[in-house]
């Protein structure tokens, strides 16, 4: 916890416009990283809720289980028009978000070479945040600009997913998120 | 007609939706990982579902449910069904009047677990069907016709998910009826259901017929589905290794086999037959590919370094190129230890200090093998830290027996521990043993499920409770003792080394709930009292 309270360089390289040559290259492939307690599972659950909203084939796979134990834990999201297997190949995310700093290292093989993006969690200002632990959807909302989703979708899916008493707080994270973006865009 | 509801949904969820639309009457199971949240969502949705002690007695209570002509899921671990083999294996000769549907969920690559057996191989042996879904959609329709083939064939059915389809969320249209479920009724056929010899010959051989009309129905079934492509290459899969090899190889040509037992060996044939290459992709073991040669038909199957762990997309490309060179190592991440403020570090610590010989369990205590620990000496399956701790105890020299202590968990030691306590108290060693049961209210690696030893059921309501220092004093255990190893270390220490010193058989209790279930625990605590 003590490295995402530095502010080391920006990290975030700009996004890449991907030609479709082929069908399954219409799906976009997100992969979260932390570490277990985090809240990547849940970020993960959000972005599908989100993408399933808009009407797009969404798969969402990860691991369950010993993970929870603090261990490391990746969580990949899949959607297009068509998506097969629900595991994002080695170096073919679009998207890599990495809510541990520690864990960028361990993550980044996962990540396309030429043209992925790559968030990690310095991009936010935590003491902005109202609570720590949304930090998860404020990473939520600087992936939102690279992402042709609907504002109105990601709030529903923000809303589905998260207990009412944090609904606010959530929200004004994923704007942090989005604003802290754009300022780096 | 209605519009059906799309939903998003793990292959777990698709079960517990399932079963609620078909009517299951009753769902039995134990918590294992990547099984678990069948029947918490089962329950969750309106479903009646419980947890059992471990996964025979729950095969065992879903079988009576069945002979009452009502409909049952039995949900479980792959290793889970090793436990429930016994009725498994019997309930297939006197078959079932009602739906029995077993839900076996394998982990290949052992995200959770201690082997990465293939559970196809049960199907076989024990003579049942087998359903595999390739993603929740599938889970969920597939599970319907678990129940059509139990009820027509009057057969337990085995549907059989892996992790990445228990826990991938994929896109689901449910089905805009339910099923109205047979009301339940007891008709007697002593000759059906009671398993002496001179039946169980008859109905071995009804068994078997059986199959044989399953195997005949399953070649024009609809199921096992063909993806018209190009010839150069065909492609049989089954499972998440469907998914991955449609990826992997878009333009070829693919059967996709759902029934995996009994297999639809003449649609293999023609398959075989219609394409120049044919390739079985398949996770884990060479099921499909053995049983499709042994018939005659010619295929490629996969090198056997890809018989370990997962499949994925860049595995069934190599798998197809025929590339057996070194795959690179997967990345490393932080591996999940002990929370801090787990109350079972104490009890690790001392086992430590002490120089103990631990025998260890399942659970999250089984992490007390790594390092600051590194506390634990053996970790075979549920129960076994007793039996096995027994064993050395006999045969190892004195100084050595005297340091074996055997480590369970509160849940594990409901699940199987009881029958080594007894086997402790029937046959103690010379040197005596020692038993902990590190009892933190919980099942708490599958994700704090409750069990007997709780008081609580599957939905958190109060029941009976089986206390476990009760059950040792009425075996006669002589010392007994329970602590909480955050207030009284120095106390849980004293009596190990005594218990350790001494000749006599010794139980104690480390009871100190779970940091991560407290809060909820507290909470169900308040709930019951008012």
């Amino acid at each position: 916890m003590e490295a995402m309270n530095r502010r080391p360089e920006p990290t975030v390289e700009s996004p890449v416009v991907r030609t479709s040559q082929m069908s399954e290259r219409s799906v976009t492939n997100v992969v979260f990283a932390g570490l277990g307690g985090q809240g990547v599972l849940k970020a993960s659950d959000i972005l599908s809720d989100a993408a399933f909203r808009c009407g797009l084939d969404v798969k969402k796979s990860e691991l369950h289980g010993m993970s929870q134990r603090g261990g490391s834990v990746t969580s990949d999201v899949r959607f297009g028009d068509s998506v097969a297997s629900p595991m994002v190949p080695i170096a073919e995310a679009d998207y890599l978000v990495v809510l541990s700093v520690s864990e960028v290292d361990f993550a980044r093989p996962l990540l396309k070479e030429n043209g992925g993006v790559l968030l990690t969690a310095d991009l936010i200002n935590e003491s902005r945040l109202a609570n720590r632990r949304s930090l998860n959807v404020a990473m939520l909302g600087a992936l939102s600009t690279f992402l042709d989703i609907p504002e109105e979708q990601w709030h529903r899916a923000i809303r589905a997913n998260l207990p009412e008493k944090v609904h606010e707080a959530n929200i004004e994270a994923f704007n942090i998120g989005r604003e802290a973006r754009s300022r780096q865009a | 007609m209605v519009s059906s509801e799309r939903m998003l949904l793990s292959g777990n969820e698709a079960v517990a939706h399932a079963a609620l639309d078909a009517g299951i009457a009753l769902g039995a199971g134990y918590p294992g990982t990547p099984s678990t949240e069948i029947l918490e969502t089962f329950s969750e949705i309106g479903g009646r579902a419980q947890w059992s002690p471990n996964e025979k007695v729950a095969l065992e209570v879903c079988i009576g449910v069945a002979y009452g002509r009502s409909r049952a899921l039995a949900t479980m671990k792959h290793v889970g069904l090793n436990v429930a083999a016994d009725p498994l294996f019997t309930a297939a000769y006197s078959g079932v009047d009602g739906a029995l549907v077993i839900v076996t969920a394998d982990d290949p690559g052992m995200a959770s677990s201690q082997n990465e057996q293939d559970n196809r191989h049960y199907a076989r042996a024990a003579g049942l069907p087998m359903l595999e879904p390739s993603d929740s959609q599938e889970a969920y329709d597939f599970f319907f016709k678990a129940v059509e083939i139990s009820e027509r064939w009057k057969l337990p059915v085995l549907l059989r998910m892996t992790t990445r389809i228990c826990h991938s969320l994929t896109v689901v249209h449910r089905r805009p009826d339910a099923e109205e479920a047979p009301a339940a009724d007891y008709q007697r056929d002593i000759k059906g259901r009671v398993m002496i010899p001179a039946y169980a010959r008859g109905a071995h051989v009804r068994l078997r017929e059986k199959l044989s009309e399953i195997a005949d129905w399953n070649e024009k079934s609809g199921l096992n589905q063909v993806v018209e492509g190009e010839k150069s290459l065909g492609i049989i899969a089954d499972g998440v290794a469907y998914a991955h090899a449609r990826e992997a190889a878009p333009d070829a040509s693919f059967l996709k086999i759902s029934m995996v037992h009994p297999l639809p060996i003449e649609a293999i044939r023609r398959f075989a037959e219609s394409v120049q290459r044919c390739v079985v992709i398949e996770e884990g073991d060479p099921y499909l590919l053995e049983r499709i040669r042994a018939e005659g038909v010619t295929v490629e199957g996969k090198p056997d370094m890809y018989r370990f762990g997962e499949l994925n997309v860049a595995r069934v490309r190599r798998i197809l190129a025929g590339d057996t060179s070194p795959e690179p190592a997967p990345a490393r991440g932080k591996p999940p230890q002990l929370c801090q403020g787990c109350p079972h570090r104490t009890a690790f610590e001392i086992l430590r200090d002490l120089g103990c010989i631990g025998t260890g369990d399942i659970g999250c205590y089984t992490l007390g093998v790594l390092p600051p620990f590194e506390a634990m000496d053996t970790c075979v399956c549920m129960g076994a830290s007793i039996g096995v701790g027994l064993g050395l105890r006999h045969v190892l020299p004195e100084e050595q027996a005297r340091k074996v202590v055997s480590i369970i968990g509160d849940s594990t030691f409901v699940h199987s521990g009881i029958t080594g306590l007894v086997e402790m108290i029937y046959n103690p060693p010379p040197t005596g043993h020692v038993i902990l049961i590190l009892d933190n209210g919980t099942t708490a690696m599958t994700g704090m499920q409750e069990h007997p030893g709780t008081g609580r059921k599957l939905d958190h309501q109060p029941t009976s409770q089986v206390v476990f220092e009760d059950l040792a004093r009425s075996l006669g255990v002589p010392n007994v003792h329970v602590v909480d190893p955050m207030k009284q270390a120095d106390e849980l220490r004293k009596h190990l080394s005594e218990a350790l010193e001494s000749n006599e058989l010794t139980v104690i209790v480390v009871r100190r709930p779970c940091v991560l279930a407290a809060g909820k625990i507290r909470q169900y605590a308040q709930a019951a009292e008012q």
